[in-house]
């Protein structure tokens, strides 16, 4: 057992940032601004991806290979899945309608400030606290914080997440299927 | 200049492999290693398929291009780069365009992680196994999108058939690895391997792979026969997952023509193929590391000591000249008609080169180098074979059959069996806590 060390810094750490959010944001706004329905599905598998990647760079592949496995490789098959029965032809010719732009814009409005307050002075607003990366042993750190007998402390949120699933899928035949 | 060489030199006396040493010379220098020996691979399967089959079928199969069609493959290559690309004026280009790069992108990608070699990987992850699942279920994507954009009825059920397939047998082949990766902390049980060293497992390839080589057994017989069972759940969903027969629902010759692809044409076309067969060469590796020792040899521990170590080292030059000599027997055989006295000179050559290999092999300095990636390619081999041997072998599944088998057996039986497997490696844990409840 010898955990991998990386023995070189990190090369082009901005660069790759900033590559990531840019396809990230294009990618979140062509989901939206496409009519074609499957366009729309791979501009947000683009953004999935990336955001893999920024987690990536957060020192947490634990977290970007279940990002890549369950979002862009489980959750967007079935999303492709429903919308290639869907008639594409009727759909480009209807009009794109937006009724709830007014809470839209107060949301969007709302969560902009939110994240420039955080931004120009996010050293004041959080308390100073040491990091350390967990790169090498990412998945046993994940796992020490779900499960640990003494650092476990997320088990309890993580069992009722889990519950919550199990709600939706005898939700879901519940609802699919009129004789059990 | 100086630095350069000081730079690719470093690396030699290096015990990573080039990803985790962080040197970007011997990094590309893997890449592309991998890259012609999968190409190569991928050839090779093309002739090896097509002859083995029909002599399954006691038929001769290609003869007519080289010496007993060695090369067809060649002639087909050609012949797909020179085909015209056809796109059809009804398809969604943009789309059209890019759903074999998607497949061939997936495909080709987790083979960074894949360990030929303690040393002789791209890079080793820490959440190696994780990345090889993640990157493959992508390819799904490529062939939804290629059958979708065709615009086109049978592409299309081909495209639904294998999304509803691959999604249903990841879950199955998921649980199937998870149980193995559990034995990689799991003490073993008595003549079936000796305890971990460590008390954490691992998702890293190399080190799931020096697990086995410590617990001193393959996971395919720790706890007999749980892993045995994961072993074949895997074996079964890894045919689903690559759509080969008896799972070739989405490209079902007799039904869709040609399923997802049946609009592609050229080389757009041999991409998928190239894809395809990449993609059996990927999962046939994760099966060999998870279960099959990867690149152990047979017995390490068993038979080890120096005695057997160079006995085990005449192997992969033996193999070559085996092969050499099989050559040599068909040469023997040719017609002498002065019509193939080309054909024979050519088989000949081939022969000898075969044999050349396998002497240079021989060479100690040299086989303990490559020795590694033999055994690990031969395992994958048989899987290889295994592949043929199905698609000659069993008839094709009905679509609510695939779905029955997917979910209500191999789900239902890898949910037991990781429950059971965890249950087995942690008895003395568990023992512990029986015998706390009963005298408080």
């Amino acid at each position: 057992m010898n955990p991998i060390v990386a023995q070189n810094p990190p090369v082009a750490t901005p660069f790759f940032f900033y590559l990531l959010a840019a396809a990230m944001i294009i990618g979140g706004i062509l989901v939206i601004t496409r009519k074609n329905a499957v366009h729309s599905a791979l501009a947000l598998i683009t953004a999935l991806l990336a955001q893999a990647g920024l987690y990536l760079m957060l020192y947490a592949p634990f977290v970007a290979a279940v990002q890549i496995l369950l979002y862009a490789g489980g959750i967007m098959v079935l999303f492709l899945f429903v919308i290639m029965l869907i008639s594409i032809e009727r759909t480009m010719k209807e009009r794109q309608f937006n009724s709830q732009w007014l809470i839209g814009i107060v949301a969007a409005a709302a969560l902009g400030g939110l994240f420039i307050t955080v931004f120009t002075k996010g050293k004041s607003l959080f308390p100073d606290g040491h990091f350390t990366y967990a790169e090498s042993g990412n998945t046993q750190a994940v796992a020490d914080l779900l499960y640990g007998p003494h650092t476990g402390m997320y088990m309890f949120s993580f069992e009722i997440a889990s519950l919550l699933l199990l709600v939706a899928i005898i939700g879901a035949v519940v609802m699919a299927k009129k004789r059990i | 200049m100086h630095d350069l060489i000081n730079y690719i030199t470093s690396y030699f006396g290096s015990n990573l492999t080039p990803g985790a040493a962080g040197n970007f010379f011997w990094a590309t220098v893997y890449i592309l290693l991998v890259f012609v020996g999968l190409s190569i691979a991928v050839i090779a399967m093309n002739w090896l398929e097509r002859k083995i089959l029909a002599h399954m079928q006691v038929r001769l199969g290609p003869m007519r291009v080289g010496p007993h069609g060695l090369l067809q493959p060649i002639a087909d290559a050609i012949k797909l780069l020179l085909k015209e690309d056809i796109i059809p004026a009804e398809a969604d280009q943009l789309v059209f365009w890019i759903a074999p790069f998607i497949v061939v992108l997936a495909a080709f990608t987790v083979f960074v992680v894949v360990p030929f070699g303690p040393t002789s990987a791209i890079t080793d992850m820490n959440i190696g196994i994780l990345f090889m699942l993640g990157v493959s279920s992508l390819s799904v994507l490529g062939i939804v999108t290629a059958g979708w954009a065709s615009n086109s009825h049978y592409p299309l059920i081909g495209a639904l058939r294998s999304s509803a397939q691959m999604v249903s047998y990841e879950v199955a082949m998921g649980l199937a690895v998870v149980s193995a990766i559990l034995m990689t902390s799991l003490h073993g049980l008595g003549f079936y391997g000796v305890a971990a060293s460590g008390d954490t497992g691992t998702l890293s390839m190399i080190e799931i792979v020096n697990a086995q080589m410590e617990q001193q057994t393959w996971f395919i017989f720790k706890f007999f026969p749980l892993g045995l069972i994961a072993f074949t759940i895997f074996a079964i969903a890894m045919v689903a997952e690559t759509n080969r027969a008896p799972f070739d629902l989405p490209e079902a010759e007799s039904e869709l023509t040609a399923g997802f692809h049946t609009e592609y044409s050229g080389f757009r076309w041999s991409l998928f193929f190239l894809a395809e067969y990449s993609a059996m060469i990927a999962v046939s590796s994760i099966a060999v590391t998870l279960w099959l020792g990867g690149w152990l040899r047979p017995f390490p521990n068993a038979l080890a000591g120096r005695t057997w170590d160079v006995i085990f080292s005449f192997f992969p030059g033996l193999t070559f000249l085996a092969l050499g000599a099989i050559t040599f027997y068909n040469v023997a055989r040719m017609p002498r008609h002065p019509l193939f006295r080309i054909q024979t000179m050519g088989l000949a050559g081939f022969g000898a080169v075969l044999g050349l290999i396998g002497v240079v092999l021989l060479i100690p300095e040299i086989s303990s180098h490559v020795q590694n990636v033999f055994w690990f390619s031969a395992k994958v081999a048989a899987f290889m074979y295994l592949y043929i041997w199905y698609r000659g072998t069993f008839p094709r599944y009905r679509f609510d059959q695939l779905m029955k088998v997917g979910w209500k057996v191999l789900l239902p039986t890898g949910l037991v069996l990781l429950i059971l497997t965890a249950g087995v490696g942690m008895r003395d844990e568990i023992w512990d806590l029986l015998q706390r409840v009963t005298h408080s």
